[in-house]
């Protein structure tokens, strides 16, 4: 029979004590997230209703509604996504299926990161110097939107270039032997096949976007508008900025209207999230290679 | 052609051109996703490029080094003497950063070690999804719990004066960071091959001397750059600390004096500015300084990384 010496006993111990140290861990970083949206659900429900999300603001901001933030955000959005989802995915069939192994490739790769990792308002002075300065859009949606465009490029590239690489190698060695060329097998096998994986990325990107803050305050998104835009040419409010000025820039604020901002935006992000995270589930449960 | 066995007799020329086209289709479609392939090379210079432009005015006029980064005295609106000193703005930045990382560093790969060798099965999908819903807050969301949820409580607990400090902003900070930085650790951790785990348990160790002995020293350098990509992006945050660290300029002698950081210092001065003024030129000059700060850490996180892959 094995019988436990001193030594086995006393690292089994520590074991369970390092488990139960890193389990607290989590457990603490996850707990205090979990009381905030507590607190966020609990201070933001009372001024929710049908006319909060579709009235105009009134008095100041601090009463009426959030409608023209909310259409705002959702316009950006659109612009936004028709801009970076055909360019990211062309960059990402690029560097998934035609780009070699060298130092360029790594050099694109090394940008990607690069674009994912400059702070906000440096995609702020950017947009500003370069869209509503240089290539005369002023501060509009158009200009809010590309900047917004740039900097969520590498979470569509990223998650296009994984699923087409999750399509195994030999559906396109079968599809080339078939005598197709390479944008025939990309166009007829890997990307019906990386369809819904490509989805999930640009839902992560439409949460990204409609949270940002910095990169819109310079170059479309404004305090407060009394009319809805009517083009891209217009500026906009946003909900993200919305949420910025009722918490900092309006004195005598009813403390719920914040609340009620803020849950909106979170609802409306981790809906996105969820979502993406969602398909992801499903496709892995189909998927059958 | 016509050896073919099986060939159905079609005009040579008509075949001939099918071929053709597809064959220039293919071409041309790869010139086209070369585009995008590289428009990500071209946005990063095009960002380096604009923000110099609208900056360059200040770095060959008034510009001097030494005022620059050793002056603690940002005035750009003062009526007497204009001073552009952002070392106010850096203590501010390094301090609120310093905490944050001090805070996040040990929970997320705690964290993150817990999530990807003890948790199994319904636990480990949940704290996964969790984390990575926690990683999708907003960072205005963020500025505004510790404006409205984190001021009073600091304010509560410690009996200050103010709770808009860089306590407070190092906790929101941190709390921001911790979950990205978790799943990328989480991401090295499992990047290390199930064979060496195997072979330690074959060996009789324990989990936690599997973990200790083999599994985090494998992944170090991915760990290394989970903590660089995180401190790169507690740099660079700007909502958050905008309006959790009270916003005024300040060396900070304790963790309940309130600081100004450097991303904020532009979110808040730029919109009061008149294009291409001494002060707008300024802002930008900030902007190249933090552009060039993340691109650098951004650099030594990916050769890090990419060391893990080599070896």
């Amino acid at each position: 029979m094995f019988e436990a010496t001193q030594t086995n006993l006393k690292n089994l111990r520590r074991q369970n004590i390092s488990r139960g140290l890193l389990g607290g861990m989590t457990a603490i970083l996850i707990l205090p997230v979990i009381l905030i949206m507590g607190t966020l659900i609990y201070k933001g429900a009372p001024v929710m209703s049908f006319e909060f999300l579709f009235a105009n603001p009134t008095n100041g901001m601090t009463e009426g509604g959030i409608f023209p933030a909310l259409l705002g955000t959702i316009l950006l959005v659109i612009v936004a996504l028709l801009a970076s989802v055909p360019l990211g995915v062309a960059a990402a069939i690029y560097l998934s299926e035609y780009a070699p192994d060298n130092w360029f490739t790594r050099a694109i790769n090394l940008a990607i990161i690069n674009l994912a990792g400059v702070p906000s308002i440096v995609h702020a002075l950017f947009g500003l110097g370069a869209f509503v300065i240089f290539f005369r859009f002023g501060t509009s949606i158009l200009a809010a939107s590309l900047t917004l465009a740039i900097m969520t490029l590498p979470v569509v590239i990223v998650a296009t270039r994984e699923s087409l690489q999750a399509v195994p190698m030999a559906f396109r060695e079968a599809c080339w032997n078939m005598g197709a060329t390479r944008w025939q097998t990309i166009r007829r096998i890997v990307l019906p096949n990386a369809v819904t994986g490509i989805l999930t990325g640009v839902i992560l990107e439409v949460s990204r976007t409609a949270g940002e803050t910095a990169p819109i305050m310079f170059t479309g998104a404004v305090f407060f508008l009394p009319f809805l835009p009517q083009g891209v040419f217009d500026q906009t409010m946003a909900l993200s900025l919305h949420l910025f000025v009722v918490s900092t820039q309006v004195p005598e604020m009813p403390e719920a209207v914040p609340y009620g901002v803020a849950l909106v935006l979170i609802c409306l992000v981790l809906l996105m999230n969820s979502v993406s995270i969602a398909l992801r589930m499903y496709l892995r449960g189909k998927k059958k290679w | 052609m016509n050896n073919k066995p099986n060939s159905v007799p079609v005009p040579a020329s008509s075949d001939f051109d099918r071929l053709n086209r597809d064959w220039y289709i293919d071409k041309a479609v790869q010139a086209l996703v070369f585009i995008g392939g590289i428009s990500a090379i071209i946005f990063v210079i095009g960002i380096f490029v604009f923000i110099t432009k609208e900056g360059l005015g200040f770095l060959i006029g008034d510009f001097s080094f030494k005022e620059f980064f050793f002056s603690p005295n940002w005035r750009p609106t003062s009526e007497n003497k204009v001073t552009y000193g952002i070392l106010a703005l850096i203590a501010g930045t390094a301090s609120v950063t310093g905490l944050a990382m001090l805070i996040a560093i040990p929970f997320s790969l705690g964290a993150a070690i817990y999530i990807a060798e003890f948790a199994t099965g319904k636990t480990r999908e949940f704290l996964k999804i969790t984390v990575e819903l926690l990683a999708a807050i907003p960072s205005v969301v963020w500025g505004f719990i510790g404006l409205a949820m984190m001021n009073p409580l600091i304010i509560d607990v410690f009996n200050v004066p103010v709770g808009l400090n860089v306590l407070n902003a190092g906790i929101i900070l941190g709390l921001m960071a911790a979950p990205i930085m978790t799943s990328i650790a989480e991401d090295a951790l499992k990047a290390v091959p199930d064979r060496y785990r195997e072979a330690a348990e074959a060996m009789g160790a324990t989990r936690w001397q599997m973990i200790y002995k083999v599994v985090l020293p494998a992944a170090k350098n991915g760990l290394l750059g989970a903590v660089l990509l995180g401190v790169g992006r507690g740099f660079g945050e700007t909502m958050a600390v905008l309006m959790a660290t009270g916003h005024s300029i300040n060396i900070p002698g304790s963790v309940f004096d309130s600081v100004r950081a450097l991303t904020a210092t532009i979110a808040a001065e730029l919109g009061e500015t008149a294009v291409g003024s001494q002060h707008y030129k300024a802002l930008f000059t900030i902007g190249i300084s933090l552009f060039v700060i993340t691109f650098i850490i951004n650099l030594v996180a990916d050769l890090v990384v990419r060391g893990v892959k080599k070896g």
